[in-house]
């Protein structure tokens, strides 16, 4: 799967998940929980339909490596079966 | 044949309005199931029926606003439990709505007021909160005007002037009128709490680091949708510190009234601002797992705001959780009739000292804030340490 569509997918979760925010206008290095307000409970709900959507299981231990929209599609490509 | 009356959802709830009956005249409902859709402060909520009856007549309609403790609809229990009027009255007087004093522009024509039978603490009030006593009717001895009459109608002013509010809206600002109404609720209990609540408060600094281990592991293993998160944790301790402390598990109406049931409410933050506070009941009878599952079942209706009467109305004490990355420590201020709030702060790593080491460990800031009538500050402390306990041996969870 492209970046870019990654990309869409990721825009479209966060979007779900806080409505009232425009995720698509996220900076690369900014943290996406602290600036569209996502908490816990919200967050695993984001893991959750990534995992539906793109099939990948995101271990809870590498949380802390997709705090930003860079490292997340970084983590999402790399690791990309 | 008893009243089904509209149920008080909560100390700031005065008022509902019948959106829609889902039972109709000779159905057969058993406890639990939905009888109406009520519109109120906190959204569309289900309104459930305590017993097994069949509905003998629906007395109001759709569209109908009725104030709480009013007659909705006429059942015939059919096992003969008188149990059903006791509990519905007993909530229903136990929780007063709450009057908040709001000075609103009126022409205040005190001036007839001799002829008017009125008390003086009534007569106080009614001028201090500009009300035209001329226009109440009494409810008192020989119809005179009592300080319920007046309380009840400041209330009814401060609800004008909010409709009036929430009127000139479309639909799409619907969200942002029930963000409205929600802010009045909120404002409306914690002044009163703020008022009539002596509080005292505790903070214990925990160590989370075994409870974490465990729930690391356990979600290693799990498929994503099964993980859990540490809240689900923080409540069966809390639930079973409580088992130990019930003092703090109890509401007050003139005298601490310890609960059996451990319903915990948890605090829901709404995106556009506002709390709602949905129960967990029986949190005591429930697994971690199961626990969890009731978040996921009730936080994303809690945020929507479509949550059923008795999730909103059975709480027997509340529990707030600040989340990841954010304060590191809450002193909450207590729902009323309820005589305690937990308060936990952000996980987070610390410095942490134990058995003359030094190390990093992840730690939480539990605080309770306690009503100082009910209970002293001994038994927060024992709550605190027992809580403290369970989270330290977190296989017995």
């Amino acid at each position: 799967m492209k970046k870019e569509e990654i990309e869409k997918i990721i825009f479209s979760i966060l979007k779900q998940i806080a409505p009232d925010t425009e995720p698509s206008e996220l900076a690369l290095d900014e943290n996406i929980k602290e600036t569209l307000g996502i908490d816990s409970f919200d967050f695993l709900q984001f893991i959750i339909t990534l995992d539906e959507k793109l099939n990948r299981e995101i271990p809870e231990q590498d949380y802390g490596k997709i705090t930003t929209m860079s490292s997340l599609i970084n983590y999402l490509t790399q690791n990309m079966k | 044949m008893i009243e089904f009356v509209m149920p008080s959802l909560g100390a700031d709830m005065e008022d509902g309005t019948l959106v829609e009956w889902r039972k109709k005249k000779g159905d057969t409902v058993k406890r639990g199931d939905i009888i109406a859709e009520v519109e109120t402060q906190k959204g569309l909520i289900e309104i459930e029926i305590f017993d097994e009856a069949v509905i003998e007549k629906l007395l109001i309609g759709p569209g109908t606003k009725v104030p709480v403790g009013s007659p909705l609809a006429l059942i015939n229990p059919i096992h003969d439990k008188a149990e059903t009027i006791v509990t519905t009255t007993a909530k229903k007087d136990l929780i007063h709505p709450i009057i908040e004093k709001e000075k609103t522009p009126a022409s205040p024509t005190v001036s007839s007021d001799d002829r008017i039978k009125i008390s003086p603490l009534a007569k106080r009030i009614a001028t201090e909160n500009n009300i035209d006593t001329s226009t109440l009717s009494g409810s008192g001895e020989n119809g005179a005007i009592t300080k319920e009459d007046v309380e009840k109608s400041i209330a009814k002013k401060l609800k004008g002037a909010l409709s009036q509010e929430a009127l000139g809206t479309t639909t799409e600002d619907e969200t942002a009128s029930a963000s409205i109404s929600i802010r009045a609720a909120v404002a409306a209990a914690m002044s009163k709490s703020n008022r009539e609540i002596p509080h005292y408060y505790l903070e214990k600094t925990i160590d989370m680091t075994k409870a974490l281990v465990l729930m690391n592991k356990a979600n290693k293993e799990r498929p994503v949708k099964q993980r859990l998160l540490p809240a689900a944790l923080l409540i069966r301790a809390v639930a079973l510190s409580l088992q130990e402390v019930p003092e703090l598990n109890a509401l007050w109406d003139n005298g601490l009234q310890i609960r059996s049931d451990i319903n915990i409410g948890f605090v829901v933050s709404l995106r556009k601002g506002g709390i709602i506070v949905p129960a967990i009941p029986a949190a005591n009878l429930k697994t971690i797992d199961e626990i969890m599952s009731a978040l996921n079942d009730i936080i994303p209706r809690a945020k929507a705001l479509k949550l059923r009467s008795s999730e909103l109305s059975d709480s027997t004490i509340t529990m707030t959780s600040i989340g990841e990355g954010g304060a590191d420590s809450v002193y909450g201020i207590i729902y009323p009739p309820q005589v305690a709030i937990i308060g936990f702060g952000n996980i987070s790593e610390q410095p942490f000292a134990e058995n003359g080491m030094l190390g990093v460990r992840p730690i939480v800031r539990v605080t309770v804030s306690a009503d100082h009538r009910a209970t002293d500050g001994l038994i927060g402390s024992r709550f605190l340490t027992a809580l403290n306990r369970h989270l330290q041996n977190p296989a017995s969870l």
